[in-house]
């Protein structure tokens, strides 16, 4: 198995290495750089010339490219052209918020889907099943940023029940009990939303599993053991029936990292999507680059980890 | 027909399928008995309603689609009537279920020791290292080298043969007097097929419980069987004896069936077939005799209008007056 993982890993070098170009590329096509914002009616073109020199943005591109990926590999993703500080503790920081924003998230999904998905598909057909795949559809059908306005408006701003933007309120001592809480408090509502909108796959593959699950033999054989019929389901249906959102699992973990643009934009909450769309408008293209190289890395290790997990719950499959 | 050795007796029993809106009956006004200690067959094409018949005496119907009616008598209670709690009674530990497939018939994800332990948690108050140790005995019972290290293993890492012996260790389990078992042998090779078999008699001798063999083989049926019931769309046909339905097969079904064996020593011969299909739930005869469509050369008139099993030798019973004049269609005239 470990043979297997290091190979998975030596394969990934060429196609971060792909991906760091096709990005490189493409960040340096949009038109304007970082400091096209600095431009007002009073700024010395020459000034902005220098500047431009200073950070080697004249140089031809290929030379820009080895500059930056001969950094990346010893481990230096560079400096933010608007932030002016080093890329790593931006994402650092940004990446945690995310991370507790994403977790609790993911945690809701899986409370709300599994139950849904099992009692759609034990009941099939039902006036229960009809109503969670109509929530299912819906959930699926609405926009993120739609649902994200309206909560916002909702219980933000007329009802007050939560807070419309930012982390943690800034008046209270890191630290403390009540800052922790905070903390939860302001990632509750995009949670939430998030979670509302992020079952309708878990909830259909689910729902299809265990219907599929209940008609195969092994299922008769449980039943003809005379053992009841809610550990049927337990014990043979639903094990069999997870096997694929296992499959998804592995994803799921390394997509906490990876944020949602539009939940983090309306919620104004300073994480990964955030930092992902700011670093597009300002053209800081080390922070563009180093998100992009961070999102593909993470999708290859997801799936990585997904086949591990596979390996571990269904004893069919095995990773040599 | 009744008497102590008398296990479990069917009486008049129907299972109807829905299609559409309408109920059609897979297995129509079937009574058998199953005694003790005896291997009682049941042997029929495909769709003749015999695995119908299996599961609906252990209440396995989806009952949104599946209307069964009649009895089922086991120790003086009607399984037919009985909730699915109740029922849960019986299955496992009263009636034992071998199915077809070992393979799919198996949980994927669960030990070998899991899956026969499951019925040992449910329906006896054995503690966890009793029952440990039953499984280790019961896959040692049905011949299973190393039951210590099978018993860790999963489903796939057995061949057919031996996932077959861990489906029939499950369906010991208990101990039940009742054994049903659904094609068994259908999914195994030949040199396999052998092996089972012969488990199965050598297990019914020792435990002296009551098998009921649901087979298409007439093969196995002589092997096996002491008492065999032919079934022909959803109705016994023939029921005797093995020995006197193999030397003297009445219904023209029956010996339809018999005659359509390869024989070893005809090789070069026509093999013969019984005209046209098993007629569909849907478009079947509800009156008369339901084999009369395969065998038009015979007689209407020799045919009942509405046939019922008689008694032609003790034990024998036939149904219909049509096997009374029946003669195969190149045989010309009345062999009787």
């Amino acid at each position: 198995m470990w043979k297997t993982i290091l190979r998975r890993f030596l394969v990934m070098i060429p196609q971060l290495f792909i991906l760091s170009l096709i990005v490189f590329i493409m960040a340096k096509q949009m038109p304007g750089d970082p400091f096209t914002g600095l431009i007002t009616p009073e700024t010395d073109a020459n000034r902005i010339a220098e500047l431009r020199e200073e950070a080697g943005l004249n140089d031809p591109i290929v030379v820009q490219y080895y500059n930056w990926i001969s950094g990346v590999v010893q481990g230096d993703l560079g400096k933010s052209y608007t932030y002016k500080r080093s890329v790593s503790s931006i994402i650092g920081e940004r990446a945690y918020n995310t991370f507790l924003l994403s977790l609790l998230s993911a945690i809701l999904v899986y409370l709300i889907a599994i139950p849904l998905g099992v009692l759609a598909g034990r009941y099939q057909n039902s006036f229960l099943d009809k109503s969670i795949v109509l929530y299912s559809f819906l959930s699926y059908a609405i926009p993120t940023f739609v649902l994200s306005l309206i909560f916002l408006f909702l219980f933000g701003y007329q009802f007050e029940w939560f807070p419309t933007s930012g982390t943690v309120d800034v008046s209270l001592e890191p630290g403390t009990m009540d800052y922790y809480w905070s903390k939860f408090y302001h990632i509750l509502l995009p949670s939430i939303t998030f979670a509302l909108l992020g079952t309708t796959s878990i909830i259909q593959y689910l729902r299809t599993e265990i219907i599929d699950a209940s008609g195969q033999d092994y299922v008769k054989t449980a039943r003809s053991k005379g053992i009841p019929m809610r550990k049927v389901y337990s014990r043979h249906i639903f094990r069999n029936s997870l096997l694929p959102i296992a499959a998804f699992f592995g994803f799921t973990i390394t997509g906490l990292l990876g944020g949602s643009i539009f939940i983090e934009t309306v919620f104004g909450y300073p994480g990964m999507g955030q930092l992902f769309v700011q670093s597009i408008q300002s053209r800081d293209y080390s922070v563009i680059t180093a998100l992009v190289m961070l999102f593909g890395f993470l999708t290859l290790l997801g799936s990585l980890l997904s086949d591990i997990i596979m390996s571990i719950v269904d004893p069919r499959i095995r990773i040599d | 027909m009744s008497g102590a050795n008398e296990l479990l007796e069917i009486k008049n029993l129907s299972t109807s399928f829905r299609i559409k809106d309408d109920f059609f009956p897979a297995v129509d006004d079937v009574s058998l008995t199953l005694k003790k200690n005896e291997i009682l067959a049941i042997v029929g094409e495909s769709g003749c309603g015999k695995s119908t018949l299996a599961t609906s005496i252990v209440g396995l119907h989806n009952p949104n689609n599946t209307k069964v009616t009649g009895e089922i008598n086991y120790k003086g209670k009607n399984l037919v009537t009985m909730t699915d709690e109740q029922f849960n009674n019986v299955r496992g530990a009263d009636i034992g279920f071998i199915f077809q497939d070992p393979l799919s018939a198996l949980n994927p994800l669960m030990k070998i020791e899991q899956q026969i332990e499951e019925s040992l948690i449910y329906h006896t108050k054995l503690a966890k290292a009793e029952r440990q140790a039953r499984v280790l005995q019961l896959l040692e019972q049905v011949g299973i080298p190393n039951p210590p290290r099978v018993a860790q293993q999963f489903p796939h890492q057995l061949s057919g043969g031996m996932r077959q012996r861990v489906m029939i260790a499950i369906a010991l389990a208990c101990k039940p007097p009742i054994i049903i078992a659904d094609e068994p042998t259908t999914a195994l090779d030949v040199t396999i097929q052998a092996q089972i078999l012969d488990l199965l008699k050598e297990l019914q001798a020792e435990t002296e419980s009551g098998i009921i063999l649901i087979t298409h083989d007439l093969g196995v049926v002589a092997e096996v069987a002491d008492r065999v019931a032919v079934m022909y769309a959803g109705q016994v046909i023939e029921e005797a004896p093995v020995v006197e339905l193999f030397r003297n097969p009445k219904h023209p079904y029956t010996r339809s069936l018999l005659n359509s064996i390869p024989q070893m020593n005809s090789e070069g011969d026509k093999l013969n077939v019984i005209h046209g299909i098993v007629p569909s739930l849907k478009n079947l005869p509800r009156t008369g005799c339901r084999f009369s469509p395969r065998i038009p050369w015979i007689d209407r008139a020799t045919h009942e209008d509405n046939p019922t099993l008689h008694e032609v030798a003790p034990d024998h019973f036939v149904r219909c007056t049509c096997w009374k004049t029946f003669h195969f269609e190149d045989e010309g005239g009345s062999v009787q």
